[in-house]
């Protein structure tokens, strides 16, 4: 049922003809969104090439779950945007996949091996480099230091290794090289002996991104890259964040910015109270109800009346008892939403 | 004026003496941990009393070679950092403090008990095991020699001799391991953790690493102070010396690699120097007898060391070698 259909020819070249945003560049492939082109739209869908598959997680605070993912996969070489309202489980998810927190239940693998039982610095040694929410920069260190860490497979950082500069120089040399290549292409070289404290936020967002990408990274998650960062930087994020596809990386991403979001996105996955609610290509998005009613909440006009409020109530149990499952669960946290304002 | 000039030769003395070795060391293995690693160490003599313990049990009590003793007190220094790293270090750092300062205050009043007096002869302090040690001197140990003019016998230049070798290796051990990409690391798991693992690194086993680093110089620190005194008694490392050193990493700068030495050297000389200049001062009636007495003195010391410190992080917060620059982004 759910299509391992390969991408159709013509499909590919429209989607190619689609985004061409620097003219003197070969136009951009974006063969995931070609790829994904004839999937359904709908939750827990199949993808031809995944790189992430999600099974069963879930994560529990108490009485709380923050997380609960019945299936999810994700494209290779596609970046897929996730979104959701505050408190969906989107930062939860990423902690879950990057072996920063631990689920109840369920598995998930990164190209077919399982990342279960893994550390979070294991993850990052497969390939999955995540970025957070709010940037951790290591202040005290400068620029190009912070560069220098990211590199992968030091052999200086080892104990005793360290203490004989000429097994490690050569490597430090060419990982110096590199760090100044990508602080050139994030215009950060001019800063390289700065303290990265002195950075101003979204040059921080530059350095962190541009530090995941020391370690070659397949698959890449970005846990709110654009939030705090002004418009003309967002800008040249958004340059990075597609050069990253055009290298044939992997890029997951949570961002709140909409436009953002139907910009580069490939695919969009949407999280409510935990669950996938809905998935399917940007434009898809916006006409799902679902998605609207998780924003929104499914009354947002007007500030209800204690009447209305009952009424509105009454209404979604009775939804609820009709659509069991997952749509149940959904217009749940939407009837919740409407509580908030008051 | 002799009795100024006296009083800076006594507090020269203090400051190239066993003691200023012990806080030192002490305070390069604090560097180790708090400096570079942001590891918060409360109780750093313990693996000091271990050092010196272990050379004096293994001579006296198990007949070993001197030699031996020195690896008996690094090893045991080695056990209490894994020990005390094992189920702490993948905490946060606050349970790591708590652990530590419990440990020294727990291992120095379990060495004084019954029970293990047969062991470390408890409060009755256990002597004779230097022997070894002042056996290796070059010179006849019990010369006088007049140094800047102090009188220093030849055992007491001895243990300075090999104590300030070893404040000198140490430092360049930490000068080649903090310039490394292993240094970088670990000065950046001080900055933030998770950025760390994020990118690949295995926090865990690096600050282990520093753990035990860091306890292995303070045991050798103990091992200093031991064959200066001459004498073992676990009184003889309260934890106020863990504090001591943690002021004398202050002063001269945290997470720089002389920092601690002349940190300690400027401390034991001005507690030094205070008490040997205040006294024949007050003795001669310059500070008049209802303003200060003689036994006042050895309190007041510590006091112009408060003042000192408190002076010092209003003015230079960096310390003395520290970068300001550095310092300030803390604030942030």
């Amino acid at each position: 049922m759910r299509a391992d259909s390969e991408p159709a020819g013509a499909h590919a070249a429209s989607a190619a003809g689609v985004s061409v945003d620097k003219p003197s560049a070969p136009a951009p492939r974006r063969l995931a969104q070609a790829a994904l082109r004839d999937l359904p739209w709908e939750v827990g869908v199949a993808k031809p090439d995944p790189a992430i598959v999600v099974d069963g997680v879930t994560r529990t605070f108490g009485g709380l779950t923050a997380v609960s993912v019945d299936h999810l996969e994700v494209q290779r070489g596609g970046i897929t945007g996730l979104i959701g309202p505050n408190g969906a489980g989107k930062t939860t998810l990423f902690n879950l996949l990057t072996g920063f927190d631990r689920p109840d239940t369920g598995t998930w693998s990164f190209d077919g091996r399982s990342l279960g039982k893994l550390a979070p610095h294991q993850v990052a040694r497969l390939g999955v480099v995540r970025t957070f929410q709010l940037t951790k920069a290591l202040s005290r260190l400068t620029v190009l230091q912070n560069m220098l860490l990211g590199a992968q497979g030091q052999r200086g950082e080892g104990f005793f290794a360290s203490l004989v500069p000429s097994l490690w120089r050569a490597q430090e040399t060419a990982n110096t090289a590199k760090a100044m290549d990508l602080l050139q292409r994030f215009k950060l070289d001019a800063k390289k002996d700065d303290f990265a404290g002195t950075l101003s936020g979204g040059q921080r967002k530059l350095l962190e991104m541009a530090r995941a990408l020391m370690s070659d990274p397949k698959v890449v998650m970005l846990d709110e890259p654009m939030a705090g960062v002004n418009p003309a930087l967002t800008q040249s994020l958004l340059g990075h964040v597609k050069d990253l596809r055009e290298e044939g990386m992997t890029v997951i991403f949570v961002e709140h910015d909409m436009d953002v979001v139907r910009d580069i996105s490939d695919w969009v996955v949407v999280m409510a109270a935990g669950k996938v609610i809905a998935e399917g290509p940007p434009e898809s998005i916006s006409q799902n109800q679902a998605v609207v009613d998780a924003y929104l909440g499914a009354h947002h006009d007007a500030p209800l009346t204690v009447e209305e409020e009952d009424r509105v109530l009454a209404e979604a149990e009775a939804a609820i008892a009709r659509e069991q499952g997952t749509d149940g669960d959904v217009l749940e946290s939407g009837t919740a939403r409407e509580g908030d304002p008051r | 004026m002799t009795e100024f000039l006296d009083a800076l030769a006594s507090g020269g003395k203090a400051a190239l003496g066993f003691q200023a070795i012990f806080i030192c060391l002490l305070a390069v293995g604090l560097n180790m941990h708090f400096g570079y690693t942001g590891l918060l160490n409360f109780g750093q003599v313990a693996f000091a009393m271990l050092g010196g313990f272990g050379i004096g049990v293994a001579v006296t009590k198990w007949d070993l070679p001197f030699g031996v003793g020195i690896l008996v007190g690094l090893g045991a220094a080695v056990v209490l950092a894994l020990l005390l790293g094992l189920p702490t270090l993948r905490l946060r750092a606050d349970y790591l403090a708590i652990a530590t300062i419990a440990a020294a205050e727990g291992l120095r009043l379990l060495f004084k008990s019954g029970t293990a007096t047969p062991v470390t002869n408890g409060t009755q302090s256990l002597s004779g095991f230097s022997g070894g040690f002042t056996d290796l001197c070059p010179w006849d140990p019990t010369r006088t020699f007049r140094i800047l003019g102090a009188r220093w016998d030849g055992r007491d230049l001895w243990v300075a001799t090999v104590g300030w070798t070893i404040v000198a290796l140490c430092c360049l051990l930490t000068w080649l391991l903090v310039r490394s990409p292993w240094g970088r690391v670990v000065r950046s798991i001080r900055e933030d953790e998770d950025a760390v693992r994020a990118l690949g690194k295995n926090v865990y086993a690096h600050k282990m690493q520093v753990l035990v680093l860091g306890g292995v110089i303070g045991a050798l620190g103990g091992m200093i102070n031991a064959l200066g005194t001459g004498s073992l008694n676990p009184d003889n490392y309260q934890n106020a010396y863990t504090f001591l050193a943690y002021a004398v990493l202050i002063l001269g700068g945290a997470a720089r690699v002389l920092g601690p030495v002349v940190g300690a050297v400027i401390l034991l000389f001005i507690v030094s120097f205070t008490d040997a200049a205040l006294r024949p001062l007050i003795e001669n009636g310059v500070i008049p007898e209802g303003l200060l007495t003689v036994p006042d003195v050895a309190r007041l010391r510590f006091v112009l060391v408060g003042i000192l410190l408190m002076a010092l992080l209003v003015f230079r917060p960096q310390g003395i070698f520290g970068d300001r620059r550095e310092v300030m982004l803390d604030a942030r």
